[in-house]
């Protein structure tokens, strides 16, 4: 049984090594996002279809976000390294379907109008943390490159990187004041809930790592 | 704006229904014809040219196919007059598959799914507080107490939607005369129907349950106010609200109780559901008015919906969803942002 057990491992650490790897989990990432917009020119999302893009794109951002977050604790628990490989992919899905987001309330909801969505964001809590998520995931987008990481160096990519820490936070508080006064918390606590603990485990290996040192 | 009587589909002939210039057996017909003719030959053109004659065939810009889904329901040309709607009807699909009816659901599309449970059978409505003639008053009396009328009115929702719905019934006066109030009745409230049996999101925490809603008197008095029974030239839908709702055109969508069971007189203002909920959100008021914003998004344009494509521009909101001719008087040195 074992000795399943450890083949079984050791076939997925081999497979997620495989050159072509990465190219089935970008294929991956990318299906929610090209379902969406199919829907949208088969005209399949519904009554209200700008309405649906908003809210689907944002439900799948906070999913990537979720993802790639839990991607550090799985690596570690189930001792795969090689899933490290695919950080960087899920990192940058989350910005894309981020921008995806962002882009469906600006046309759709705002009219692509600059000044109608500055006003927007001043003057509402749940925009406002909903775009500083995104100026935080932008950076964050920008400097994923390996060049990036050389010029800014380890340490402070590392810590520039740990925003996303921060993203997660703002994400959570966008969707529960976008839900607060419907009474429809259930999502919200569902995806709140993951997020808290993939950030609890992060809290809980750093007291352990301080505590070694 | 040119104030016609209502049921004027267009400006040139104030006074037809499309039933009168088509009848409804034909127009089923050449529906049916239509449709197979649209289906046979499948390129995209031949569909389009099939539904512009079908346009073309009613020569009202305002008529809308007949669902044929449920009972017919007659009626006859509303002697009142307000502004007649050049706009395009939303189609009945649209109205009757995204609804906020949250006993079936939060989920828009929720209530049609689920709301075939509702029993609109042996319905009845009771009529109690401050009334010299209180009671219970069933379907059979409730539909003849006074003639049926088409009217064609915009439903602005207060989550930022629209759309444009022909509905069927009689000013709600009418029934308040017959059950003649009281002097001190001053507010009248509407109370759904909350059934866990037949309700399935009736034991959820969503909102209190039953749903209650409330008018001014002089609010449910106006002849606007609608006491309405169907849609679309038919009985009203499970999840539109069936058997019997309100409709006030000029207040945010969840003023309008559905599938109501009590109404009440009462000298103190009532305490309303989505206001108890969350009173800074959602005033006793919510009269349609594009200068007041929902504290989370603003009120100054809406989406209309099942009108054009996906990128058409939003449409601005007008001051008492437009009946601010008729309504206006009401609130007259009333502060409109405090009372929203």
């Amino acid at each position: 049984m074992n000795a399943y057990i450890s083949h079984f491992h050791s076939s997925i650490q081999k497979s997620l090594l495989h050159p072509w790897s990465k190219a089935w989990v970008i294929i991956l990432c990318t299906i929610p996002g090209v379902v969406l917009v199919y829907g949208a020119f088969a005209e399949s999302l519904g009554p209200n279809p700008a309405e649906t893009l908003i809210r689907q794109s944002g439900d799948i951002t906070i999913r990537a976000l979720c993802y790639v977050l839990a991607l550090t604790p799985l690596r570690e628990l189930l001792k795969l390294p090689a899933l490290g490989r695919m950080r960087r992919i899920l990192g940058l899905s989350v910005f894309f379907y981020a921008l995806m987001h962002l882009l469906c309330y600006a046309w759709l909801d705002m009219g692509l109008l600059l000044e109608d969505i500055l006003a927007d964001t001043i003057k509402r809590p749940f925009i406002f943390v909903g775009v500083a998520s995104f100026i935080i995931l932008l950076c964050l987008a920008i400097t994923s490159f390996n060049a990036a990481i050389k010029t800014l160096g380890g340490k402070l990519w590392r810590r520039l990187h740990s925003g996303v820490y921060l993203v997660a936070i703002l994400a959570t508080l966008h969707f529960y004041w976008m839900r607060a006064s419907k009474h429809r918390l259930d999502d919200v606590i569902f995806y709140g809930t993951i997020l808290f603990l993939l950030l609890l485990y992060r809290i809980v290996r750093y007291i352990q790592k301080r505590n070694k040192s | 704006m040119t104030r016609l009587t209502i049921l004027s589909h267009n400006k040139f002939s104030s006074n037809i229904s499309p039933s009168e210039i088509t009848s409804q057996g034909i127009y089923q017909q050449r529906r049916t014809l239509i449709k197979s003719m649209a289906a046979g030959l499948s390129g995209a053109a031949l569909t389009a040219f099939a539904s512009r004659c079908a346009f073309a065939d009613t020569a009202t810009k305002n008529a809308y196919p007949h669902p044929g889904k449920l009972s017919p329901l007659s009626f006859s040309n509303s002697k009142l007059s307000i502004p007649a709607i050049q706009e395009k009807i939303t189609p009945y699909l649209d109205a009757s598959t995204y609804n906020n009816f949250y006993e079936f659901g939060t989920d828009k599309s929720d209530p049609a799914k689920n709301a075939h449970s509702l029993q609109t059978k042996g319905w009845s409505v009771e009529i109690e507080g401050l009334v010299k003639k209180p009671g219970r008053l069933n379907m059979e009396d409730l539909l003849k107490l006074s003639p049926m009328e088409e009217r064609i009115y915009r439903l602005r929702c207060v989550e930022g939607w629209s759309m444009v719905i022909p509905w069927v019934g009689y000013s709600l006066a009418q029934l308040i005369k017959k059950v003649e109030p009281l002097g001190n009745a001053k507010f009248v409230t509407f109370i759904s129907q909350a059934d866990p049996k037949t309700m399935p999101f009736v034991n959820s925490p969503i909102l209190d349950w039953p749903y209650s809603e409330g008018l001014r008197m002089d609010e449910a008095m106006h002849p606007l106010t609608l006491l309405t029974f169907g849609m679309y030239g038919e009985i009203l839908p499970n999840q539109n609200g069936a058997p019997i709702r309100l409709m006030v055109p000029w207040k945010y969508g969840f003023k309008s109780a559905k599938s109501i069971v009590k109404i009440r007189f009462s000298e103190k203002q009532p305490p309303t559901s989505w206001n108890k909920s969350a009173s800074n959100e959602y005033g006793f008021y919510s009269n349609v008015n594009p200068n007041v914003d929902h504290p989370r998004w603003s009120q100054a344009t809406e989406r209309r919906l099942g009108e054009d494509g996906l990128f058409t521009k939003r449409r601005k909101t007008l001051m008492f969803n437009g009946y601010e001719a008729q309504v206006a008087s009401l609130y007259s040195g009333m502060d409109l942002t405090k009372n929203f």
